[in-house]
């Protein structure tokens, strides 16, 4: 049967199949994979932690088991944000992010260094992975904040002195690959161990800008081509690290533990 | 093997190489090519991706509105191109992270587009799907000769292990331009180079 296929009429009709057809190809194939997505999303969440932590070798790759396994030597719990207390909770479902999204759940937040780092919400309740292989112990804190294009969302490990940092690893960001993507690289990365977080008054002094200006305890190199992702990730840290984050929960744990 | 089909299959391996010739798919040939793993994997994406889309559109080829026809391929494309990238996410999340946005820019990919219009609306589907293997082999080869030894002198390593001792009191000190883009334009160069001066058809007249 010819067609005429230059009709008017002909082209909306091949139009709308196509869409209907690529969409519903697209869209069925998407959901059939979506549940092997989210496990190897969850598993690389889990490898970061571990990698921050000094668990993992840089270049391993271990499966599923060996995983879950190590991840035995981590605790993790809750703890509030405003008083730095341990509080009961389920680990396994909560998810920050979305809890400071909520009524409930979150406050929005208010200073300086939050609205630098764009973060518009803070949540009430925080997650700490708590390190407990001998020689190793750290807090692992989850940080989360803008760069050039994207949300970056990562861990800062710090020592049980408070004050020392273990390591920083972002496992979901889209900034450019090559110059913000660089968050990645093991490189930038190993700058990180050994810096100080706080100056005599408790001020968070971690800088990652270009300049620096806290002098070599402090300053990171920023990364070149990215300022702006330089100044997400130093923000993005003054902010969580700072009173509006996880600083009473650091200051009462090494309290705790002697103090010094 | 008729003349034509010989034609189809071997041109662009060498005098009509879709990126020594041709200079598309550049982006991701330079993005990609730090190592040899993310390169093969990028290969398999746009192989599949370049197949899939010529034979689709070679066999839509007389019902595709002339006035709608470039949005039609591309709706073929980007929808093969998304298939794709679901797929590495489920079965090789590693190396997708490490690909991160040059999956998706396949659909940009100059190649893909510029055999779906000059070849696979005019052919049929078998030798539309030659053209797109053949092509894609033309693309995959300039990748691996770029990747390998971006690889190698970059990292002293080839599909991650270790050729050359990679310790810090090894007597090989990596070349850090060689893991740079810039690496990628230099070993495409000097492969543009090569070509040419083995078949001088591929020299245009001034």
């Amino acid at each position: 049967m010819p067609v005429n296929k230059d009709k008017g009429l002909f082209i909306v009709f091949f139009a709308t199949a196509m869409c209907v057809v690529c969409s519903a190809a697209v869209s069925s194939l998407a959901v059939a994979l979506r549940e092997k997505q989210t496990t190897n999303k969850r598993l690389d969440k889990q490898k970061n932690i571990l990698r921050v932590a000094g668990l993992l070798e840089a270049g391993a790759s271990p499966d599923q088991a060996a995983v879950e396994e190590a991840f035995k030597n981590i605790e993790a719990y809750l703890i509030d944000r405003k008083t730095g207390e341990r509080v009961e909770g389920e680990v396994a479902g909560y998810d920050q992010r979305k809890a400071a999204k909520t009524d409930e759940g979150g406050v929005s937040a208010e200073s300086g260094v939050a609205k630098l780092a764009q973060v518009k919400r803070l949540p009430n309740t925080l997650l700490v992975y708590e390190v407990t292989v001998p020689g190793k112990e750290a807090y692992i804190l989850p940080i989360s904040g803008n760069g050039l294009w994207s949300t970056l969302l990562g861990f800062i490990a710090v020592k049980l002195n408070a004050q020392t940092i273990a390591g920083i690893t972002y496992y979901e960001h889209a900034e450019t690959p090559g110059l913000g993507g660089e968050v990645d690289n093991p490189k930038w990365k190993a700058l990180w161990p050994g810096r100080q977080i706080y100056g005599p008054e408790g001020d968070v002094r971690i800088n990652a800008n270009k300049g620096g200006g806290f002098g070599p305890d402090h300053d990171i190199d920023a990364l070149s081509g990215a300022t702006i992702t330089s100044h997400g990730v130093t923000y993005m840290l003054q902010l969580w690290l700072g009173p509006d984050g996880y600083q009473p929960f650091l200051k009462k744990a090494t309290a705790g533990s002697g103090g010094n | 093997m008729d003349k034509k089909t010989k034609k189809i299959l071997v041109d662009p391996l060498h005098v009509e190489n879709p990126i020594t010739l041709q200079v598309l798919g550049i982006c991701s040939a330079l993005a990609v090519t730090t190592n040899l793993s993310t390169a093969l994997v990028m290969c398999g994406a746009l192989t599949f991706v370049l197949l899939g889309s010529n034979i689709v559109i070679s066999c839509l080829r007389n019902y595709i509105p002339g006035s709608i026809r470039i949005i039609v391929q591309l709706t073929v494309i980007a929808s093969l191109v998304i298939v794709a990238d679901q797929v590495l996410k489920a079965f090789v999340y590693d190396v997708s992270k490490q690909l991160s946005v040059f999956v998706g820019l396949i659909i940009t990919n100059c190649i893909v587009m510029g055999r779906a219009e000059a070849f696979a609306m005019a052919n049929g589907p078998v030798d539309s799907a030659l053209d797109g293997l053949s092509n894609a082999m033309g693309y995959n080869i300039i990748l691996i000769l770029v990747a390998a030894p971006r690889e190698f002198f970059g990292f002293g390593t080839l599909l991650g292990h270790p050729i050359i001792d990679a310790s810090e009191s090894s007597w090989y000190v990596h070349n850090g331009m060689m893991v740079l883009s810039p690496a990628a334009f230099f070993i495409i160069g000097v492969l543009i180079w090569i070509q040419r001066a083995a078949a001088p058809s591929m020299v245009e007249e001034d």
